[in-house]
């Protein structure tokens, strides 16, 4: 096996105790993402700074001065900003964009020795659900049904991000998760995401969506590597008001799979009607995990659920219409080409027209119409009226004495690429139909792989945990690991 | 509330998003499918609801009102399409 297939934990102790040098750990990382262009994942390689990271890692090492992420070789979502490395998040309207500066995640693990080797491909600033509005091209799943070549979305909007660490084209990525960016495409590939509760993560320097909901966290291939990797991106940041001056406790030490006596929440309107037999089964499979490792199993009832969706798709859009109107082709990015006696609004609107895809031009007017004089009321005030009370859902179950929630990730196992291309995008919507929920009440949420499907396609569960808690909600995601052991990888053809 | 093509128009207008006027028919269309599914909102009684404002009862941070940066107009106007003698550069505002 090599390198690029190990865990952060298993390279971690192999770096330590000089069994493998980070060049080295690196260098198998840069042939396979050589090798994995087929993939669409990188979309940015970075292998001289990779490999002056790596060089610096080595010398931390050998001196003694090794945190958990140094000389971890990582992809970077095209979100962040990593100064003067490309940073577009997938639109055209940045292109040539090098920011000046560096976001306050990939500076905090660059700061613990981790290793950049490139930028990931993404849904146009995070907004679809399979890798499909990205000015990149689509990213293509590792993961193939069983005797077909169909390629296949990874999910969205981290796409880039899951295709490549399924793929072992780095030990793990980072990712953001507004609606279910992170949790989805890791079920949709076989790996773990974490979306943290809202505020353990600083955002500064993560180009924004909907800073309301926008979250950052680790893709990785365990969880226990979501923990280490974690740990590394959280914390206090004066940079972001929204950030949480609260300490970080060691996520690691908390996976000690013992969860005897907690109580797990199942929500009956998790529940959908004509939902597959396969997600049906991988939820009742979870469940007896659950009891099996001495859980106590409750239904419980989130009243407002079917309520989310429709309330986040007036928010998100409401927020990323305020949030992208800096895009004006004044201080960063496309210009469009003007014409004769064309003033400055016919700048912006060009510019606009050309730098933004369908999917981002349609969520900016949707933003622009609830919020405009007259429909405030009607859709924004509402939609934040029902958030308030999704929220109380969970505070309510959490009050009595729940501990953590099962759901399954997804509502199906990944779809082909352009499937979904002539249906109305409210039926892309819906896939984010489990997930969305936990970014409007701001609370953790992981996505841990659990079994295959009749084609072999992966499925995942979701576990959704009390504000603050990601270490208990990351050890009751390691004892479902533990038990599903999942170990099925794709069949390589890139 | 289905969105006609006035609509459309004046909604790409205050986007500041140019849309050719054949595709504003198209356009209205995904707006209404999408504002249609918005709707189910209404079923929800909220009489008595505060509209969520922030997602984690905290109070803002406050920091000295002091200048902590600076002196980077260079670093500033880097990435600019169009830059001149410090400044960035539009088409004419005013006439």
């Amino acid at each position: 096996m090599t390198a690029n297939t190990w865990t952060i934990a298993a390279a971690r102790d192999a770096l330590r105790k000089g069994e493998i040098s980070a060049v080295d750990l690196t260098m198998s990382c840069l042939t396979a993402i050589d090798a994995g262009d087929g993939l669409n994942a990188f979309v940015f390689k970075t292998p001289e700074i990779a490999l002056d990271q790596a060089r610096a890692a080595d010398a931390r090492l050998s001196s003694g001065d090794a945190p958990a992420m140094c000389g971890i070789p990582l992809g970077i979502k095209d979100l962040f900003c990593t100064k003067g490395v490309p940073s577009q998040a997938a639109s055209n309207i940045l292109k040539g964009f090098r920011p000046e500066y560096e976001s306050t995640v990939t500076a905090q693990l660059f700061g613990a020795g981790a290793v950049m080797l490139g930028k990931l491909n993404m849904d146009e600033f995070a907004m679809g659900s399979s890798n499909e509005t990205s000015c990149y091209g689509n990213v293509v799943n590792p993961w193939r049904r069983e005797g077909s070549n169909v390629p296949l979305t990874p999910g969205g909007s981290s796409g880039g991000s899951a295709a490549a660490v399924a793929a072992d084209l780095c030990l793990a990525a980072t990712g953001t998760d507004t609606g279910g960016s992170i949790r989805q495409p890791a079920a949709f590939t076989g790996i773990v995401g974490i979306k943290p509760t809202y505020g353990r993560v600083s955002r500064w320097g993560v180009v924004a969506f909907a800073s309301s909901l926008d979250q950052a966290g680790p893709m990785t291939k365990t969880v226990r590597d979501a923990a280490i990797m974690l740990q590394a991106m959280s914390g206090h940041d004066p940079k972001d008001s929204t950030s949480a001056d609260l300490p970080v406790p060691d996520f690691e030490a908390a996976l000690t799979g013992d969860i005897r006596g907690k109580v797990i929440g199942i929500p009956r309107e998790y529940r959908m009607d004509g939902m597959p037999a396969a997600i049906e089964a991988l939820w009742a499979k979870g469940i007896e995990m659950m009891k099996d490792a001495g859980a106590v199993v409750r239904d419980i009832s989130l009243p407002h659920t079917k309520y989310a969706l429709p309330a986040y798709y007036v928010i998100a859009p409401a927020e990323a219409s305020s949030n992208l109107a800096r895009y004006d082709g004044v201080r960063y990015g496309h210009r469009a080409r003007l014409a004769a006696g064309d003033g400055i609004t016919e700048m912006y609107e060009k510019t606009r027209a050309e730098g933004f895809g369908p999917e981002v031009q349609r969520r900016i007017m949707v933003g622009t119409y609830v919020l405009s004089a007259g429909f405030y009321d009607a859709y924004y005030n509402r939609a934040r009226k029902v958030r308030a009370l999704i929220k109380r859902d969970f505070e309510t179950v959490f009050a009595d004495g729940v501990d953590a929630i099962l759901t399954p990730a997804t509502p199906s196992a990944a779809f082909g690429l352009g499937e979904m291309a002539d249906a109305d995008p409210v039926q892309m919507y819906l896939n984010d139909v489990f997930t969305v929920t936990v970014n409007l009440a701001g609370l953790p949420g992981v996505a841990v792989p659990v079994g295959l499907d009749a084609q072999g396609l992966p499925l995942g569960l979701q576990l959704i945990g009390r504000p603050w808690e990601e270490g208990a909600l990351l050890n009751c995601a390691h004892v479902v690991e533990s038990r599903a052991d999942f170990v099925a990888k794709a069949d390589k053809w890139w | 509330m289905a969105i006609d093509i006035d609509t459309a128009r004046k909604v790409a207008k205050l986007a500041r998003i140019r849309v050719e006027e054949s595709d504003l028919p198209a356009l209205a269309d995904k707006l209404s499918g999408i504002l249609g599914f918005m709707e189910q909102l209404n079923e929800v009684d909220v009489a008595g609801v505060e509209p969520m404002t922030s997602v984690t009862p905290m109070r803002l941070k406050r920091r000295a009102d002091v200048v902590t940066d600076g002196n980077i107009q260079a670093q500033i106007l880097k990435n600019a399409p169009d830059a001149r003698e410090g400044f960035f550069a539009v088409p004419k505002v005013v006439e």
